[in-house]
């Protein structure tokens, strides 16, 4: 059996970094150590080697419009960012409403074999959210996370019986929460920002009336509940009184969101237009301390593809959502600043948790799983493309940031390597 | 390169050397031949991607006093309805040899867009709810020639200022002119953080009038979702409309305008409108010495 060794770098353990080499054969970690020795040997001086990323919210467009991103390119953008598991969002054409279009991007996951790809079920029929989805179905092919993404369930009632009938089964139900009245019509944060520009806009409490409401029915139904891309001030309190109060409740935020304010959008860049939207200096600090502070769980990318010729129109014209595959793990480093544990668990540990992703969120030890990156958090580099992913609509264009994945290592086999490292 | 897109931030000295610009202009427009060879050998093209009369027009006649050439474009009928992308229809345009755009569109921000794009000097003829920066020259340029200077000026604006490009660009224009604005609206038509603007705001319009030297009023654009920001048209009219009894609480030499095109009754009665204290005719034909201007600043000497 021919050994994997990743040289030179400091494994990350719950304890701290520890510097070694890590070998590998097969699909797990059969050393960790000085001088290993290996029939490959890959440099990672002065990497962190930890658990490969988990991200929970990929849109990967398949079925339905690969023109944007397809299991294959959205799998290898995810090798590229150092991800070996990702949950793919119910979005698709037709919506994964039910068994048949969830087996569809399972297989095919599994067939390109570059990272597990999971699949998250649609609450209603078409995302329609007036009927639910085929829960049993989807249940069964294994969907544990259910969710409307990109839509809100507004109607309250139909979104307490699918927390009632998850939640018996210990699955969650996820909200992208925007009270569609409240955010009708809206393009970009309300605010200072808005108000100059003229543009209609999506108010915070668009977003914590709906997380507030929903809190209730947690309480009501004990079901587990995930607040998808957090993104104001007023959520981050409202999940932080639900976590104190004892709900089972998670939280994510996008890598944008802790980077980026309103401000942006005077740029006159559709690259600046996500829902929910960039919202001020404030909210960007609020979301960052509480990701810091584990009042937010972890990163999750909401990776949005979307074919250049769709984003050059009018701002307000624009379809929303940005990539983010490629470029997460190094904006948490570069923006947050984490230590290498806590990185870590925000990349991996906590969203392989959250989803019960097997395989998945183990910190290196001998006899693990092989489910690694080797992540530089000095290394910069200047984003631009070409990107892995089909689609190049990312704010960070010509950005330089700082951390690097050096290679991922999906079942033992390199998925990934950086470019300067490859032979 | 210079394009003329936004009265934000735009310095008092260059609003004042374009109003003086307009003033000579003034003049030209009332020669026997009121043509000037300034910019001959130039081609305008008019990217009006929502409909417009009166400001294409405007535009339109206005290159032309200045000898240039215009090339038009209009939405309905184009490639725009065959799903064209804002970039290619630019790009292809482009290629026909103009030397500027002049751009109207729905979404705010296309004309920065255009600007980018094409590389080519760009004036924004109104830009979604976002600017209108020659109304609001062309605004300037009447309150001046009336009062003959705007420091100072008590300019009141009614109505939906929350949907108005007009009502963004004059109050640039006006408060870096020096002139005191107050807004008058309801809650619902105004645009979120004004209290940070630098303008006073009332929801009560009766006893401003008095204290108001020149009164704007803007059109309730139910085209824009002004519709749904009040309970109805008579209860808008009530409240806000500009009525003869409410104009004659106006001092002496109070003025009235309106951006046009007026809903009358609702927000201007038809005999304020066509009052002696109307100056709405007057704003229009000002609008053409204003976009001469700006198209010269632009191009002449290029």
């Amino acid at each position: 059996m021919e050994t994997l060794v990743l040289k030179g770098g400091l494994v990350i353990g719950p304890g701290g970094p520890v510097a070694a080499d890590v070998a590998i054969e097969g699909d797990v970690i059969a050393a960790v150590g000085p001088d290993l020795t290996g029939e490959r040997v890959i440099d990672c001086d002065g990497a962190w080697v930890g658990p490969g990323f988990v991200d929970v919210h990929v849109h990967l467009r398949e079925p339905g419009q690969e023109w944007k991103e397809d299991i294959g390119t959205g799998s290898a953008a995810a090798a590229a960012g150092g991800f070996t598991a990702i949950v793919a969002m119910p979005n698709t054409e037709p919506a994964t409403d039910s068994g048949h279009v969830a087996r569809h991007v399972l297989e095919r996951g599994k067939a390109i074999g570059l990272v597990d790809v999971l699949v998250a079920g649609a609450i209603s029929m078409g995302r329609g959210g007036k009927k639910l989805a085929h829960l049993d179905d989807l249940w069964h092919i294994g969907v544990r996370m259910f969710t409307d993404d990109g839509d809100t369930v507004a109607d309250a009632g139909l979104l307490r019986r699918a927390m009632e009938y998850v939640g018996e089964r210990g699955g969650v139900i996820a909200q992208h929460a925007e009270d569609p009245g409240l955010a009708r019509g809206g393009h970009m944060h309300e605010g200072s920002v808005s108000a100059r520009l003229g543009m209609a806009g999506l108010p915070s409490v668009a977003e914590e009336a709906i997380v507030a409401r929903d809190l209730r029915l947690v309480r009501l139904t004990g079901c587990r509940y995930h607040v998808q891309h957090v993104s104001t001030r007023g959520t981050v309190d409202l999940v932080r009184q639900a976590k104190d109060a004892g709900l089972p409740v998670t939280a994510e935020v996008a890598p944008h969101h802790l980077a980026f304010d309103h401000s942006l959008v005077l740029e006159m860049d559709s690259v600046a237009k996500m829902y929910p939207p960039l919202r001020t200096p404030e909210d960007v600090e609020a979301v960052a301390a509480a990701l810091a502070d584990g009042t937010i769980d972890f990163v999750a990318t909401d990776h949005a593809p979307h074919s250049a010729n769709e984003k050059e129109v009018p701002f307000e014209e624009a379809p929303r959502g940005v990539i983010g595959l490629e470029t997460s793990a190094a904006v948490l480093n570069s923006v947050v600043g984490l230590d290498p544990v806590a990185f870590f668990h925000r990349m991996s540990v906590a969203p392989s948790a959250f989803i019960g992703a097997r395989d998945h969120g183990a910190w290196p030890v001998v006899g693990g799983p092989a489910n690694l990156v080797a992540f530089h958090p000095d290394r910069r580099w200047t984003v631009r493309p070409p990107f892995t992913s089909r689609s190049a609509n990312t704010p960070w264009l010509g950005h330089d940031l700082a951390g690097r994945v050096v290679v991922t290592v999906y079942r033992g086999r390199p998925t990934h390597v950086a470019p300067e490292e490859a032979p | 390169m210079r394009h003329f897109l936004t009265l934000e931030d735009e310095p008092r000295e260059r609003l004042e050397g374009l109003l003086d610009q307009a003033d000579e202009f003034l003049g030209v427009l009332d020669r026997p031949i009121p043509k000037v060879p300034a910019l001959r050998g130039k081609t305008v093209a008019m990217l009006f991607f929502e409909p417009s009369t009166r400001t294409r027009m405007s535009f339109d006649r206005a290159a032309k006093a200045l000898s240039a050439d215009t090339m038009s474009f209009s939405p309905s009928g184009s490639s725009l309805s065959k799903g064209e992308s804002l970039k290619d229809t630019t790009l292809t345009i482009l290629a026909m040899g103009p030397h500027a755009f002049v751009v109207r569109h729905r979404s705010t921000g296309a004309p920065w867009q255009i600007a980018e794009w094409s590389g080519i000097p760009t004036l924004n003829a109104g830009d979604g709810a976002h600017q209108h920066p020659t109304q609001g020259l062309l605004d300037a340029l009447t309150l001046r020639q009336r009062f003959g200077a705007l420091d100072g000026l008590r300019i009141t604006l009614v109505g939906d200022i929350r949907h108005s490009r007009v009502a963004r660009s004059d109050i640039a224009a006006f408060t870096t002119l020096g002139a005191q604005v107050t807004l008058v609206a309801p809650r619902t038509l105004l645009p979120p953080t004004v209290e940070d603007w630098p303008v006073a705001v009332s929801g009560d319009l009766d006893p401003i009038l008095p204290d108001t030297d020149a009164v704007y009023l803007l059109r309730i654009q139910e085209e824009r979702g002004g519709g749904e920001d009040f309970p109805s048209i008579s209860e808008y009219v009530a409240r806000f409309g500009l009525t003869a009894a409410r104009a004659d609480t106006l001092p002496d030499h109070g003025v009235v305008m309106h951006p046009g095109p007026m809903n009358r009754g609702v927000e201007i009665e038809p005999s304020v409108a066509d009052g002696p204290r109307s100056l709405v005719t007057t704003q229009v034909r000002n609008g053409v010495a204003v976009r001469m201007a700006v198209l010269f600043d632009l191009l002449g000497g290029t």
